[in-house]
């Protein structure tokens, strides 16, 4: 990287490329071959930047300009002003929403502020598909030492001694999890990458893979050495076209290099990684099924034990780790165990990563030492939430996990703390709710997703969770009654003391923790035939105000289905028998004047 | 041997490690309720995927409850079974699977027989609490069996049978969440896909969702018409279990009622397939010998091992998927299909009637015999040589519905000539029996000595693969034996890469045998049924007076009067078949 001026860092992440990343770039690369600019500036196209609000960014360094939002129309202004005469372009730079001034440097952003990055470390800072990049940033140093300087029990120790644990939602120590692995006696073993990322907004691991590849791939290395397994499989959905390209071309190189293959760096180790594609099915994300699919069988569950550090993929002794937890290693290794430890709370240690969406201002991919509390991801880091709207809750862990109220928001996020607070840490996801949002109609449409989602192998989560998502339906139609809302709990407690895996024992959580922090919402619904949030259809009216209705007649013209009638200037009506309760003309009128009852 | 001390309700328990708390708890008498779990001790086949969730108990120190088919005991371990913690979330999962389940227990086949509909009564299950949508399927109905879905439970039994036991993999689970169900691929219908019909699926369904396709009413029918001459046979395997469905032990024996029942029912002969069996022995046997002579004789053409082909689901298996090896088994019809053939041409011609008017039903403890009895090479102008074939429970369901008295029935023995049978045929019922028949007759041929014992004790037993070597005198005979087609496919894997050493192999598709077949009365996953229903069919093998099947007095007359010898143009054209290649 030395031999540039500048670097001009561009998200490639998916959503950025999305939004046209590429057209940046190709811009760019224009304008400085147009002005002969290519031996002094490089233009890179990097993993996620995690500000996917703002995206796409781009990055200009050395003096770390931050601009947001930027169309390939401004790669002009960008090389002319900023590149040629070094002047920051200010309309793209990112503004702090609390005093509208324009922040220059990333550094001073709020959002990165009370980030640490570890797992993110390399993602929005090399190019994902030049390994000289990764090694740049010390990449395969760790297994070069390992392989050279450690046994795979001193390794294996150091791990422990670090306290990592795994990432994709069970939280179990990842250095016992290879101890047991290695412990078992086997003519094959088999070190797995868990990619199948099922959380709904959760895409920490697909920014990982995106970002940086290498950081997986060294880990599972590493992870084989310790273990005794040649063979690497990563379990990735298909549907991350982007991860799987940049994941290919990463263990290309890592060959090429000699850190793949056989014989790596001479010491006479091997290990080869190959890909298995899923075909998106959440519940294999879960290890049993996640085997069973890449065995070829139906992606479903089986009974634990035995867990697959004894029996795993074709009956072989197999170490599951999440995306998450193997890209921590990597760094665990060359920093030590001892400044890992430091980081983080009493038995959670690191950082997690969580997937920041819902009604906050700052939606994006953050990475937090253990123990930042809620309020701090939500309000310092998430900028609070939109357009000023009071906030309600906060999900953690997707459809597995709960939703917890203000109370929790000074709750210091680590694994056990959020299971005491009725949720989980799952894989990181983080959905934040305000005065808008249905609590009833939230933990519905969690069950709509579990039932999409199970696999249908035990009774209890095939046609309990049915069941769970039936009353919570006949609730927000307005038929519902207290019994319903006792049903609601004994099924759900039922549900998580029967089901075969994690899918089920954690499905009803959505239902469980809003009966616990937002009765009063069930309560108005079945008592008063009300939703206070306004969103259930079937028990909200969209009434207008007579006295504030000046006939402009804007409600009138948007109805869809003709259900106002009015003249000019005349209070308008809205026909209760035709309104198909759509909203528009609430969203549309400017003077208040249409209520929701 | 290592053992485990724990405690279940309150008892202290040792046993061995590696035992689930189920089989803990069943040792000192404590029965937890189950409904997908299925063991049939003795034939390896175990179904446990821990999937209705019937059977959780309480794991002191454990988080959630503990399904006791497949967790294993430790240590120290103190499991409540009936805390009120496990029976609520036991009552309640029942419930839901109940509220997912068609409540017209009064009209089901399974009725009476249905373990949902038992365990629902066991668990004092009063009220669903939990009603909802129902699931709904496209039902499904093949020569052999139907499927109505909407009454599957996701047990898996079926699939375990037709996947791990019989390697056929017809049935697995499709969809997911609460649309999942246990179908064909891409939900097509038995008969479009590789299906055997073997019926194992519906001997282990525990619910009204795998049944066999009822053919009382056409049998009643026939019986009630004054034109028609109605003859039945009765398979080896019937006479063995048929009692059950009368409350008798099971291995009791009721040949003696059974033909009286059949009497009472309107029967105009009362005949047995084991007559027809003694006269496969004749062909298969006579067939077996020439290819052996060959052989012997150094013909390296010759095909060996020769395969049984009594059993319809066993050739209708290696017609899809080993088509390229249908000259090997023996070309000799079923048992049923030469009882069929031989009463619509001889006995029709002894009666001065024509074939049309003739009817032949069969009593058969399978289900895959109703497809057999369907094929066009068994037809004659269209008319089959069998027209009906029930199952032994559709037998016990027609006595029931003619108001016969089934248990104070007096003995009465079969007619003539069709009725006359060897201790060699009655074995047909049971694995193993087949290839011990033909070598009791076998020898005699080959040798033209008597045979110095009548028992073959190593030809029998449970184990799915058997092998055994037969001196005839001073010629090692290599036999083995299969039943189950995953155990048949192990042997015809060895065959095709040209590792068998057996002269001869008896196939049944069935585990036991037809003891075990797929139309008898439900085992309910205990194996013992089968095992006092094999030592029921020795049993009888050794009361008959005659019990070599060349000895049958009837079959050496039925060759005088019109087949001539074995292997004959006449018996060829009436007693054998050939094979078809289905894959495509």
């Amino acid at each position: 990287m030395a031999d540039y001026r500048m670097h001009i860092l561009i998200c490639g992440g998916t959503g950025c490329k999305a939004s046209e990343s590429n057209g940046i770039k190709e811009k760019l690369n224009y304008f400085i071959s147009e002005f002969d600019l290519e031996d002094e500036v490089q233009v890179v196209l990097t993993g996620c930047f995690g500000f996917c609000e703002k995206g796409p960014i781009v990055k200009v360094l050395p003096d770390n300009t931050f601009y947001t939002e930027v169309k390939p129309a401004d790669a002009e202004d960008i090389v002319k002003e900023h590149i040629i005469k070094g002047r920051p372009l200010k309309r793209l730079l990112y503004k702090n929403p609390k005093n509208d001034y324009a922040v220059t440097s990333a550094n001073n952003i709020d959002f990165y502020k009370k980030q640490i990055r570890i797992a993110l470390r390399n993602c929005g800072f090399i190019n994902p598909e030049n390994i000289e990049e990764y090694i740049g940033r010390d990449g395969y140093q760790a297994l070069g030492k390992c392989l050279t300087e450690f046994t795979p029990v001193e390794t294996i120790s150091e791990i422990k001694e670090s306290g990592l644990r795994g990432r994709g939602g069970g939280g179990f120590p990842t250095g016992l999890k290879w101890e047991i692995t290695r412990n078992v006696t086997a003519d094959k073993k088999y070190v797995v990458c868990n990619a199948d990322e099922g959380d709904p907004g959760a895409f920490m691991d697909r920014s990982i893979l995106e970002g940086d590849p290498h950081s997986v791939i060294e880990a599972m290395a590493i992870c084989g050495y310790c273990i005794g397994s040649d063979t690497g499989l990563v379990y990735i959905r298909a549907e991350y076209p982007l991860a799987i390209e940049r994941l290919k071309i990463a263990i290309n190189q890592a060959e090429e290099y000699g850190l793949l293959g056989d014989n790596i760096l001479g010491t006479g180790f091997s290990f080869k990684i190959e890909l298995r594609y899923g075909a998106g099915a959440f519940v294999c994300g879960e290890e049993t099924a996640l085997i069973h699919s890449m065995e070829g069988l139906r992606g479903e569950p089986t009974v634990k034990p035995p867990f697959p550090s004894v029996s795993g993929y074709m009956g072989k002794p197999t170490n599951v780790n999440n995306v998450e937890t193997f890209a921590n290693i990597p760094v665990i290794l060359n920093k030590g165990a001892g400044w890992f430890n430091k980081i983080g709370t009493e038995k959670s240690k690191g950082t997690k990563v969580f997937a920041l969406a819902g009604k906050i201002n700052n939606v994006g991919l953050i990475e937090v030492p253990m123990g930042t509390t809620l309020r701090e991801v939500i309000y310092d880091i998430g900028g609070g939430t939109k357009d000023g709207k009071e906030f309600k809750s906060v999900q953690t862990a997707g459809p597995s996990g709960g939703c917890l109220t203000k109370k929790f928001l000074d709750t210091p996020i680590d694994y056990e703390n959020l299971v005491a607070a009725g949720s989980m840490m799952g894989s990181g996801g983080m959905i934040v709710m305000d005065e808008d949002d249905c609590m009833v109609s939230i933990a519905k449409f969690y069950l709509e997703f579990t039932l999409e989602e199970s696999c249908g192998k035990c009774s209890p989560c095939r046609i309990g969770n049915k069941r769970l998502h039936e009353i919570l339906d006949k609730i927000t139609q307005g038929n519902g009654d207290l019994e319903d809302i006792e049903r609601l709990k004994v099924l759900s407690n039922v549900i998580k003391d029967t089901s075969l895996c994690g899918l089920g024992q954690s499905s009803p959580n959505p239902v469980l923790s809003t009966i616990a922090n937002f009765e009063d919402e069930y309560l108005a619904h079945v008592l008063e035939g009300k939703c206070p949030a306004g969103q259930c259809k079937s028990l909200v009216h969209y009434v207008i105000n007579e006295e504030l209705c000046n006939g402009c007649t804007l409600c009138f013209r948007n109805c869809p289905v003709g259900a106002i009638t009015g003249e000019r200037r005349v209070a308008h009506f809205i026909d209760q028998s035709l309104c198909i309760k759509c909203g528009v003309c609430f969203e549309k009128c400017k003077f208040n004047a249409i209520r929701v009852n | 041997m290592e053992v485990i001390n724990l405690i279940i309700d309150n008892k202290p328990v040792v046993v061995k490690k590696g035992t689930t708390i189920l089989e803990a708890a069943k040792g000192i008498g404590v029965h937890i309720p189950t409904l997908c779990h299925m063991k049939l001790d003795d034939l390896n086949i175990e179904n446990k995927p821990g999937g209705c969730r019937i059977c959780v108990v309480e794991v002191d120190g454990r988080r959630n409850l503990a399904p006791a088919c497949c967790t294993d005991v430790f240590e120290g371990m103190n499991v409540s079974t009936h805390s009120i913690r496990a029976i609520n979330a036991r009552r309640t999962v029942m419930e839901l699977i109940l509220s997912d389940h068609p409540a017209d227990c009064l009209i089901c086949a399974k009725s009476g027989n249905c373990d949902l509909q038992n365990m629902a009564h066991n668990l004092g299950i009063r009220k669903i609490h939990y009603q909802g949508e129902q699931s709904h399927y496209r039902e499904d109905t093949s020569p052999a069996i139907i499927r109505e879905v909407d009454k599957c439970i996701m047990c898996r039994r079926c699939e375990m049978m037709c996947n791990e036991v019989q390697t056929v993999g017809v049935l697995s689970a499709i969809n997911r969440g609460f649309n999942s169900v246990v179908a064909p691929a891409f939900e097509m219908n038995l008969d479009h896909s590789v299906c055997t019909y073997c019926g194992q699926c519906v001997a282990v369904c525990p619910t009204g969702a795998l049944t066999e396709v009822d053919e009382t009413g056409k049998v009643v029918r026939a019986l009630s018409d004054s034109a028609k001459t109605v003859i039945v046979q009765t398979a080896p395997a019937v006479r063995a279990a048929l009692g059950e469905e009368f409350g008798y032990e099971a291995g009791t024996l009721v040949t003696g009622k059974l033909v009286a029942a059949l009497r009472r029912l309107g029967f105009d002969y009362v005949f047995d397939t084991d007559f027809a069996a003694d006269l496969t022995i004749m062909e298969e046997g006579t067939e077996m010998l020439n290819r052996l002579g060959k052989h012997l004789a150094g013909d390296k053409d010759v095909k060996l091992p020769i395969l049984t082909s009594c059993c319809p689901a066993w050739v209708k298996f290696f017609e899809h998927q080993f088509p390229e090896m249908k000259d090997i088994p023996s070309t000799a019809r079923s048992p049923q299909q030469m009882f069929g053939s031989i009463a619509k041409t001889y006995f029709a011609d002894k009666l001065g009637i024509k074939r049309e008017d003739l009817v032949v039903v069969s009593i058969m403890p399978c289900v895959a015999k109703k497809y057999e009895c369907g094929r066009d090479e068994f037809k004659t102008n269209n008319n089959p040589d069998v027209d009906f074939a029930i199952t032994t429970r559709e037998l016990a369901a027609l006595i029931k519905i003619s108001n016969i008295n089934f248990n104070t029935l007096p003995n009465e023995e079969y007619d003539n000539p069709l009725g006359e049978s060897t201790g060699a045929a009655v074995i047909f019922g049971t694995t193993g029996g087949v290839i011990e028949a033909a070598v009791r007759t076998a020898y005699e041929l080959h040798t033209k000595k008597e045979l110095p014992r009548l028992n073959f004790d190593e030809l029998r037993g449970m184990e799915g693969i058997r092998k055994a070597t037969i001196d005839f005198d001073g010629t090692p005979i290599n036999i083995g034996i299969a039943h189950g087609l995953g155990n048949a496919r192990k042997l015809l894997e060895e065959i095709q890469a040209g590792k068998s050493e057996f002269h001869a192999i008896e196939i049944m598709s069935c585990p036991g045998g037809c003891i075990g077949g797929g139309g008898q009365p439900y085992h309910h996953g205990n194996a013992e049924i089968l095992k006092k229903r094999q030592r029921a069919i020795y049993q009888e093998d050794t009361k008959k007076s005659i019990r070599k099947s060349h000895e049958n007095p009837y079959i050496i007359q039925l060759y005088k009067e019109f087949l001539g010898k074995p292997m004959s143009e006449k018996a060829h054209h009436l007693l054998h078949t050939a094979y078809f290649d289905r894959t495509e």
